[in-house]
């Protein structure tokens, strides 16, 4: 199917919120993702199943919706980098974060929250492509993307240098290095992040073989002395899984949490990276068109101004968007980093707190019934 | 998901010489919080819990009342004969199932009345809380420049034993002191069979950067570490009854200045090591068959070969943990300070705020998981490589007990030569030679039953030296875990109270 007519007055019939990427499963190397949502008249629900080229599908066409003045305008939500079983190296680099959660959980959440903006984006939900995606039982067609309509929108090679062109505005202007910096600082936090995720899966590793060597250190005999010893080594044993499962809750925690929302913060950034750096090119055009119709010969005036005067008219609903969608982007930022931050505390307060009252237990076991007992 | 396979086991090496490089420019030390001298985690920090306890505790040493008037047992050979030999029922009475029958020693019948009164003499000592000597290494200076530098540190004990002029004092010692006592007592013959603790390994690495001058992390630690290594092989020496009373130890303890011990040699890590395995390896390549009557030191060996590398594979475990954690305080830091990065760039006031706090929280992490490494380091890791070279020691003690073996089963052998060449002498009718036959045989007569003395005396204490060492062991082992576990509880109370004071914060957002 080409490019759908998308109407503008098509309205989801689920609610934003209610959607869940629930299930992941596997197909050879590729991936399906079960995705459930909430009909928002009357209950019941949507059931689909979709693969990453799905969800390509669907941001191409985000991409390339049509009668909507300043498009270029809108900080379109991040989609995640495709995901793979037996990723390799780069990609795992890329995924970053998401690469780290149990059965490819938290790429599920990601996924999930990319929905929920887009399901929630008052001009980009309204496509008809949108609903198509969430309760069609047929996959959207599965073609490969059309190149023209992908490289309309990103950043051309050529324009890499314009990215520094000044502004006008005194507000992108700031905006934009805001970004700059913010987009710089989140994704090494977020790679950060990661580091220390992986190395607290490495103790939890090291607790395990701990934990199995002394397992082995357990001898049968009837040497009370080689019992206590034993004895000891056993419950440090138990000890050790305990540290271990500590640990490796610790680092679900910080994944589960604040891993994702960096990562989220990052990718978003680099969204309204892309937004930016779109508004500066349509500032290059207009600029350009300026000083041809200032230099055009009488025979071509006519022409050139009336280019530029799209490009002006282009320029300004794209800045107005922008503006808009600035200003959208930074309330839900905060929300989003609240949400995560709330969220991480509270589970790493209440897993401190069971490994506390699990090791009193072991301290108990361990001074218990032998302290009164001089000899053993 | 499989565990990687174990490394090679290997020579321990100072585990820091290779921390310096990871942060280079964090500076940071791991293991020192604000106190100078000792990072140990927050317990507290008393001169090893193997003394604190004890002095709590039970199952003193044999630090007799029998009246003698230096208040521990004589160094008479019979006393201590006898006593070793009564100690064995006891401790059969006392509930430790003897692994076997009674040693091939048997001695005279006069004994029996020193057998009960000491039997119940040590039944009493057995229960009696007290230990009378309290030992601590603190205060490491450097002493002198350049390659001639030098470590010193404070040796200070606390005792009511008569046997020492004050009641508490303190003296400087250097490394090679510690290692020259160790000499000294190795090569004693009255403590032949003894399990003697051995002091840490020589560093070259470790002490030229010290010498040198840096003070970087790393040096800053491996002072720790031998420091504490020194204390502790210190007050083994002195929880042994045997070798408290051994005058080098006291003078060791006492005396303000000691000779210069130079034939340390020897005892560099690779050194102590080839010693062990030297003695050791007597009682794998017997030239003569050893029949024992009783298996009990055939299979003790065999355990405690095997122990000796269980603790090995464990000691490498502990290690790689020990690095991952340090690996975490790294990356914890690193973490913290991009997070203040971020909090400092952010335009929402308590947004920044917040992730300022979180960056705060980091660090505190941070700090904690230093301690916890710690932990791991200084409980852990050093306990099992404590006793991985105390088994080595005790592997020595079967191999001397194999040498006086053999010296006797030889001293048989030639004992039979001179009786054969004084037949042939007899038969041949040398008077003059036969004269001196006759004298060889008496003299190789008193050697045979001399040697088999000595070996009936080491039997004996290398089987009442390993009874007592697995005590010791059992119990050291849990005063360490326990401290560990103390420790890992207080860090999570530490974390509770981080997350509690996180959480509004957090919740404040708008």
């Amino acid at each position: 199917m080409e490019e759908d007519k998308t109407g503008t007055s098509s309205t989801l019939s689920v609610s934003a919120t209610s959607i869940k990427v629930t299930e992941v499963s596997k197909d050879g190397d590729a991936l399906t993702f079960i995705i459930v949502s909430q009909k928002l008249s009357g209950t019941g629900e949507y059931h689909v199943d979709r693969t990453y080229e799905d969800f390509e599908w669907l941001q191409q066409h985000l991409f390339s919706l049509e009668d909507v003045p300043g498009i270029q305008g809108i900080i379109f939500p991040p989609l995640p980098a495709k995901a793979q079983l037996n990723p390799s190296a780069k990609l795992v680099k890329q995924l970053g974060l998401l690469a780290t959660g149990e059965n490819w959980m938290l790429y599920c959440k990601a996924l999930e929250a990319y929905l929920q903006q887009v399901a929630a984006h008052n001009t980009l939900n309204k496509t008809k492509d949108l609903e198509t995606f969430l309760t069609s039982a047929e996959p959207p067609g599965r073609q490969k993307v059309k190149k023209g309509i992908f490289n309309r929108l990103s950043q051309a090679v050529e324009g890499i240098r314009k990215e520094g062109h000044k502004d006008v505005d005194e507000f992108f202007k700031t905006e934009r290095d805001h970004n700059f910096t913010l987009t710089g600082f989140s994704k090494t936090a977020a790679e950060r992040f990661l580091e220390v995720v992986l190395t607290e899966q490495k103790i939890a590793m090291a607790c395990g073989h701990f934990a199995a060597s002394l397992q082995l250190c357990v001898e049968a005999g009837e040497d009370p002395d080689m019992q206590t010893f034993s004895k000891m080594c056993v419950k440090i044993s138990e000890v050790m899984v305990s540290m271990k499962s500590n640990v490796q809750k610790v680092a679900e925690n910080n994944v589960s949490t604040l891993g994702l929302g960096l990562d989220l913060e990052s990718r978003y950034q680099e969204a309204e990276k892309e937004m930016l750096f779109r508004r500066t090119c349509k500032l290059v055009e207009l600029e350009t068109a300026s000083r041809n119709a200032e230099r055009a010969k009488p025979v071509k005036k006519a022409a050139m101004d009336e280019i530029k005067r799209a490009a002006e008219k282009d320029f300004d609903h794209t800045s107005g968007v922008a503006k808009q969608e600035i200003a959208r982007f930074q309330r839900a930022r905060v929300d989003v980093l609240r949400q995560a931050l709330i969220q991480w505390c509270e589970q790493q307060l209440l897993t401190a707190k069971d490994s506390a009252e699990l090791y009193k237990q072991h301290l108990q076991a361990f001074r218990g019934p032998a302290s009164s007992d001089p000899s053993s | 998901m499989n565990p990687p396979p174990f490394p090679e086991t290997e020579e321990q090496e100072p585990v820091f010489s290779d921390m310096g490089d990871g942060d280079s420019d964090e500076g940071e030390d791991i293991f020192l919080g604000s106190s100078p001298s000792v990072p140990q985690p927050n317990i507290k920090a008393e001169p090893t819990d193997l003394f604190g306890e004890q002095e709590a505790r039970s199952a003193a040493p044999d630090l007799g009342t029998d009246g003698n008037s230096n208040g521990v047992h004589s160094d008479d050979d019979n006393d201590l004969f006898s006593d070793a030999h009564v100690e064995l029922p006891t401790e059969k009475a006392s509930g430790s199932a003897a692994s076997g029958p009674r040693p091939a020693a048997t001695f005279g019948p006069g004994t029996t009345d020193m057998q009960s009164k000491s039997m119940e003499q040590l039944e009493e000592e057995e229960a009696k809380d007290t230990f009378d000597v309290d030992v601590a290494v603190t205060n490491p200076e450097k002493v002198g420049d350049g390659m001639h530098a030098y470590m010193a540190y404070r040796v200070s004990t606390k005792s009511t034993l008569p046997m020492f002029r004050n009641k508490a004092f303190s003296v400087r010692r250097r490394f090679s002191d510690f290692l020259g006592l160790y000499e000294k007592l190795s090569v004693k013959q009255s403590l032949h069979g003894c399990i003697i603790p051995s002091p840490p390994e020589k560093s070259v690495v470790g002490m030229t950067k010290v010498k040198v001058g840096k003070d970087d992390p790393s040096s800053v630690e491996f002072v720790e570490r031998r420091r504490a290594a020194l204390e502790r092989y210190i007050q083994r020496v002195v929880a042994h009854p045997l070798l408290l009373q051994d005058p080098d130890v006291r003078e060791f303890l006492e005396r303000d200045e000691l000779p210069r011990a130079v034939n340390t040699q020897a005892l560099s890590g690779a050194g102590f090591l080839k010693m062990i395995n030297k003695a050791s390896d007597a009682v794998n390549k017997m030239t003569i068959k050893m029949n024992e009557s009783d298996t009990w030191f055939e299979d003790k060996f065999q355990e405690v070969e095997t122990e000796e590398q269980q603790l090995r594979k464990l000691h490498i475990v502990v290690d790689s943990l020990v690095n991952h954690r340090k690996e975490l305080c790294g990356s914890t830091a690193v973490f913290a300070k991009s997070m203040a990065m971020l909090g400092n760039s952010e335009d929402n006031t308590a947004l920044s705020r917040a992730l300022s706090q979180l960056a705060e929280v980091e660090d505190k992490m941070e700090q904690l998981h230093q301690e916890q490494a710690a932990s791991d380091f200084f409980i852990l890791a050093e306990l099992l490589a404590d006793y991985i070279r105390l088994l080595g020691t005790v592997r020595g003690c079967f191999g001397q007990r194999m040498r006086a073996w053999q010296r006797w089963q030889e001293a048989q052998s030639t004992l039979q030569r001179k009786r054969e060449a004084e037949a042939k002498l007899l038969w041949a009718n040398k008077p003059d030679k036969l004269q001196q036959a006759k004298e060889d045989i008496t003299e190789w007569e008193s050697r045979v039953t001399q040697y088999e003395r000595d070996f009936d005396r080491i039997s004996v204490t290398v089987r009442k030296e390993v009874l007592r060492f697995e005590k010791e062991k059992a119990k050291d082992f849990k005063i360490q875990i326990f401290k560990y576990l103390e420790s890992m509880l207080q860090s999570q109370q530490r974390l509770i109270k981080f997350w509690e004071a996180f959480l509004p914060e957090a919740k404040a957002i708008a």
